[in-house]
């Protein structure tokens, strides 16, 4: 029941982080809320370090391999286009 | 096991919240990612250190499957350009979903199998994580262009309807101990995959942004409710700000369409054929050396890309003529509506490729303002963002979407393809106003010819 609670906060912390960013930054926000789920990874070793039966360690292992697929492809497009943002000012003042 | 991997999904928790925070402004952004990357990482290994003792051979096994999936990401995430990006978002998207329904799947083959409530968790966690892989399988072949072709039948919303009272009744099955358990599981889940099918099938390629969104939620909703189910804090907390945000999102991108989510959903656009006869005036044309001496000696130009700019790969030609426009100290600015692009911000990111500065680029709240007093507004390869129709003719079927008001500047020059309509199907009387001028031809090359011309005055 107490996980209930914290599925409450988390569901505004996440309303509310999200409200303050701008459009500018969606496509990235989005590839990286992408890579936030990817936390399913640790669910899926979870699972197959404890599952019994050959069936179930099988699926946890395929698990295993979408999750980290998800993590780190997460991960590399979201830096890749985040690198590419720059400011105008900023470079303006390296000229100076 | 309990106290340290608590301790360290504590520690993950914050981390991958305040990096999401921190990609709230563009110069902290990538700083962002990188936290929430360490965050990922100490969940990882408290969970993997912290957790159930495992033999070498299924630890390496483990690793095994990290080094394929992880590889394999990495090699296509490494090389894809960014005009695909939503491609890669939609496929990580479908795979964080499927991981998500599998952990279910693997949990009710098990013996110890979750009763009662988190039973309940478990059926909603694979009917959402399934219908999330689905149809992020879909978007991912329709932002390919693959698939350009919405699919469409009588009764669709009703075969929908069908396919989610089957699943509410095999998880009340399980629910109820009816029925063979693994056979009611593997149904499970392959109905709901289906219904993410079909329920992408019929949506429009200008829907894809909302509906991108909406996938993205989904398996931040799927992922949270199996961390209630396994009882992981870590799960719970990541997840659900990812379901919030991308509900959030979505909500964002339906206002910015005019659309609500229900009718993206079940009533898809291009049923309504719109020609409403209000655009069928005279086009007139601008020849190169006009355009070229109109821009270069306006004192305020905004440029307002839509997606056929990325389409031509033109960026890189338009960002060479903005910064020739700058040094003979045109004030340029680029408008962006939320939209354009297939994606929410996508247009932004392929300017930011381009080498254009944040600092240029104006939302639609900022930019309309400014557009009585614009010299040029250039419209490159956008058409519905820029209808006037929406705003004042109600008989539109675009009436009420938020358009940018490139029609309201001194003279506008729009960089068109063709003679065609927009993506719905809807004429636009922007381009026979009495202040708009064309110039067809594909906006690469077109682009290019200004650079010349602006570059020989």
């Amino acid at each position: 029941m107490n996980d209930a609670f914290v599925l409450l906060l988390a569901a505004f912390t996440g309303y509310e982080i999200i409200s303050r960013v701008p459009a500018l930054l969606h496509t990235p926000l989005m590839s990286g809320t992408n890579f936030i789920h990817g936390i399913i990874l640790v669910g899926s070793l979870l699972l197959f370090f404890t599952a019994q039966g050959s069936t179930a360690q099988v699926l946890a292992w395929i698990g295993i391999v979408l999750a980290s697929a998800n993590v780190v492809g997460g991960f590399v497009t979201t830096e890749r286009m985040l690198a590419l943002f720059r400011s105008g000012r900023q470079e303006e003042a390296h000229d100076d | 096991m309990i106290e340290g991997g608590l301790v360290a999904d504590l520690i993950a928790c914050a981390l991958l919240i305040g990096g999401v925070k921190a990609m709230s402004h563009p110069r902290h952004a990538r700083r962002g990612i990188f936290i929430a990357g360490v965050g990922m990482l100490v969940a990882i290994l408290g969970n993997a250190i912290f957790g159930p003792t495992v033999t070498g051979m299924r630890a390496a096994l483990a690793l095994a499957a990290i080094a394929l999936g992880g590889g394999l990401a990495w090699y296509e995430s490494r090389r894809v350009a960014m005009t695909a990006m939503p491609q890669m978002v939609a496929l990580f998207n479908g795979l964080g979903g499927g991981a998500a329904a599998l952990i279910v799947v693997t949990r009710l083959f098990e013996p110890g199998r979750p009763a009662g409530p988190f039973l309940v968790l478990g059926c909603l966690a694979l009917a959402i994580g399934g219908l999330s892989f689905g149809g992020s399988g879909v978007a991912l072949i329709k932002l390919a262009g693959r698939w350009s072709k919405p699919l469409r039948f009588r009764f669709q919303n009703g075969v929908h309807a069908v396919l989610v009272l089957v699943i509410l009744g095999l998880g009340t099955g399980l629910l109820l101990h009816v029925g063979p358990r693994s056979g009611f599981v593997v149904l499970l889940a392959i109905l709901s995959v289906l219904l993410g099918v079909g329920a992408a099938a019929p949506i429009g390629g200008a829907d894809m942004p909302v509906v991108i969104s909406l996938y993205n939620a989904l398996t931040g909703v799927a992922v949270g409710v199996d961390g209630l189910m396994l009882g992981n804090p870590a799960l719970i907390v990541a997840g659900t700000v990812v379901g919030a945000s991308g509900i959030l999102l979505t909500r964002l991108m339906a206002r910015a369409m005019n659309r609500s989510l229900g009718q993206v959903l079940f009533a898809h656009f291009g049923e309504v054929s719109g020609v409403d006869g209000s655009g069928s005036g005279t086009f007139k044309e601008m020849d190169l050396a006009d355009a070229a001496v109109t821009l270069a000696y306006a004192r305020r130009v905004r440029v307002v890309p839509g997606y056929g700019l990325a389409t031509a790969q033109a960026q890189h030609k338009l960002a060479e003529l903005t910064e020739l426009l700058r040094q003979r100290n045109v004030e340029v600015r680029f408008a962006i509506h939320p939209v354009a692009g297939r994606m929410p911000g996508h247009m932004n990111v392929l300017l930011a490729e381009a080498g254009v500065p944040y600092d240029l680029v104006q939302d639609l709240e900022e930019a309309n303002p400014e557009f009585p007093q614009i010299d040029v507004a250039l419209v490159i390869g956008a058409n519905d963002v820029v209808n006037p129709g929406a705003r004042n003719n109600p008989s539109s079927p675009l009436y009420g979407m938020p358009v940018l008001d490139a029609d309201r500047a001194r003279r506008t020059l729009v960089i068109k393809r063709g003679r065609g309509t927009g993506f719905a199907g809807v004429e636009n009387p922007l381009f026979s106003a009495e202040s708009t001028y064309l110039l067809y031809g594909d906006a690469k090359a077109v682009l290019g010819q200004l650079v010349g011309a602006v570059k020989s005055l």
